[in-house]
């Protein structure tokens, strides 16, 4: 039999009947679009993860108090083990580093703000001037934070959303806010950002740091910034910044220091590890989708039987008979495979209209993965129910039906 | 030479723990261009003997010769290839498929023996036409007559020019008109040089062929021309 003709007769087989092909095509279109949409979406959720983080700044490194991770026993372990706050000296001595740009304290805390009678919760951030350039924020009026030795002046800096919430129409700088208990001067106002890992720039109160740290009555930092001069130097102002803070902190590691590519490639491994967990999952419903394959070609071979013995008689050998329930297997895993690739593209679609935040595309690697594993699946499952019809006894086929 | 020669043919079936001889020392020569009945009851044996010319099955004992070779011995394969090239069936249930078209049901052993469409194309046609089924070709088995099936099949038994055509009831499943008819045709293809063997219960359709096998219990009891 010529390879075309198989093609041809293996198609038509699938077609005679149209309901069994059609159910076995949406298993198979099902498994493949579980793997398509459930990767796109893991993919997605890490995409989203790094854009975030790349929307922090560019060439980021934190500095964070107390010690993360072990790092085996250490004599001065024995004696104490407190951790010293991170301070606002600690910020200006980490100018000194070679590597290092810039740097800005951060405190951060809650609390209320109101003006004319309006009231909401926002997030307040201590800092100074060079926090907005190391986040690379924008002012949209007025100015940021001045650049002052003192730090306590009562000035604030709000963001575009709790512009609009509290002061509406009317125009907010030179407008005196109340925040916690204190009165600040808005001098200017930020410009719209949105999304910032987890901190929405768009609903802070930017204050100097010493006054936010006379609010919270605290004199610990919650981080300190540092940007580095650039990128190559990302690595050196990390162990610079560390040198520096152990020699303030009498010879102790007690903080720690992590570079943003480093969270980068945590968080991009982690989440393409979750990526493949789900593929993973949806997979399975491949494997499900197979041995519905090989359910369905055992029935086929049984209504065929008559139709197998008389392909016997008119002088099939069995590698033909075999080769026509195979391509027939075949064919139902391809157009189940290719079908629920679209299907998949479709979710993948919808989910991307639905969450415009979430790059929800499946990666290039699952839509491989799911349309190989179905037409192997389909294969594989296919052989036995072929090998069956290809060994079927003639005589006895002929006299069924 | 014969064309057909079976000696001490032996084919024992086991069905439980008893065994049935459906043949015993069975020997049968066929000559070229003849038209053989053969006629029994059922159980006589007379389906086996049609499963074994047709190379469907294998005696237990015994050689069997078609055109001078010993086809018992071939493989499996090899048997498959004589029967595409050498062996034309005819059934009693017509056995077409379903969902083939009349003019692709002509064509399938001359598909499953790997003949170009092109040559397949013409032969198809020109068998419509000596089978007076030009106006069918496109109709499927389920849209023709008894008689048009049957004539179908019989196209198809002879496509690929056997040098025999077994038939099992030939006329069973059909009305006395149009058995008559198609037992006709057979006979037309017999005096055009192919050995035709009729397998039938029928002893009004034996008695057309010239020459009749009668069978019983698996042995040979009468064999007259």
């Amino acid at each position: 039999m010529k390879p075309a003709d198989v093609l041809r007769f293996a198609a038509a087989a699938a077609a005679g009947y149209p309901l069994r092909t059609a159910l076995m095509i949406l298993a198979m279109s099902i498994g493949v679009a579980a793997v398509v949409v459930l990767t796109a979406l893991g993919d997605g959720a890490r995409r989203y993860v790094v854009n975030e983080f790349s929307s922090l700044g560019s060439n980021l490194v934190i500095v964070l108090p107390g010690r993360s991770g072990t790092g085996g026993f250490n004599p001065a372990n024995a004696i104490t083990n407190t951790t010293r706050d991170l301070t606002v000296g600690d910020a200006k001595a980490l100018l000194r580093a070679p590597s290092v740009l810039r740097t800005a304290p951060i405190t951060v805390g809650t609390s209320e703000a109101t003006f004319n009678g309006k009231l909401r919760d926002v997030t307040v951030v201590g800092t100074t001037a060079d926090y907005l350039a190391i986040r690379r924020m924008e002012v949209a009026q007025g100015r940021f934070l001045p650049d002052d030795a003192a730090q306590t002046a009562s000035v604030a800096v709000i963001g575009a959303k709790i512009r609009e919430e509290l002061f509406g129409p009317e125009p907010a700088l030179g407008q005196m806010l109340r925040v916690g208990d204190r009165r600040y001067r808005v001098i200017g106002i930020l410009a719209q950002s949105g999304q910032g890992l987890g901190m929405n720039a768009d609903e802070i109160v930017v204050i100097p740091v010493a006054a936010a740290q006379a609010m919270f009555n605290t004199n610990t930092l919650f981080r300190i910034l540092v940007e580095a001069r650039n990128r190559p130097a990302i690595e050196d102002a990390r162990t610079e910044a560390l040198e520096i803070i152990k020699a303030r902190h009498g010879n102790e590691e007690d903080v720690t220091v992590i570079t943003q590519d480093a969270i980068l490639a945590t968080f991009d491994r982690i989440l393409s590890v979750l990526t493949l967990g789900v593929g993973g999952i949806a997979a399975i419903s491949l494997a499900v989708a197979g041995i519905l394959v090989m359910n369905v070609m055992l029935v086929a071979v049984t209504q065929r039987t008559g139709e197998i013995g008389l392909m016997k008689a008119l002088g099939a050998p069995g590698n033909a008979i075999r080769n026509a329930f195979l391509t027939e297997a075949t064919l139902l895993s391809i157009s189940g495979a290719v079908f629920g690739y679209l299907i998949g593209e479709g979710g993948a679609f919808i989910l991307r209209n639905l969450y415009p935040t979430l790059p929800a595309y499946p990666p290039n690697w699952a839509i491989f993965a799911a349309v190989g594993t179905a037409i192997s699946t389909g294969l594989l499952f296919g052989v036995m129910p072929a090998q069956q019809a290809a060994r079927l006894d003639a005589v006895q086929a002929l006299s069924k039906k | 030479m014969p064309l057909i020669d079976l000696t001490g043919i032996e084919r024992v079936f086991t069905l439980g723990d008893s065994e049935v001889h459906a043949l015993r020392s069975l020997n049968l020569a066929i000559e070229a261009g003849e038209y053989v009945a053969i006629m029994g009851p059922s159980g006589s044996g007379k389906s086996t003997l049609l499963n074994l010319l047709g190379l469907l099955d294998r005696p237990n004992a015994g050689s069997y010769h078609l055109e001078g070779r010993d086809v018992t011995t071939l493989s499996a394969d090899e048997q498959a290839r004589v029967r595409s090239e050498r062996i034309g069936f005819v059934f009693q249930s017509f056995h077409l498929v379903p969902r083939l078209t009349a003019e692709e049901n002509i064509a399938l052993p001359m598909t499953l023996a790997g003949i170009a469409a092109g040559e397949r194309k013409t032969r198809v046609a020109q068998a419509l036409k000596d089978f007076g089924l030009a106006d069918r070709a496109g109709h499927r088995p389920d849209q023709l007559s008894g008689g048009q099936r049957q004539r179908v099949a019989i196209a198809r038994a002879t496509i690929m020019r056997p040098a025999v055509i077994l038939a099992d009831e030939p006329t069973g499943n059909l009305d006395r008109a149009t058995g008559e008819e198609v037992m006709r045709l057979l006979e037309e293809l017999n005096q055009g040089g192919v050995t035709l063997i009729v397998v039938t219960h029928d002893t009004v359709l034996g008695a057309r062929a010239r020459r009749q096998v009668a069978m019983e219990d698996g042995a040979k009891v009468r064999d007259e021309s």
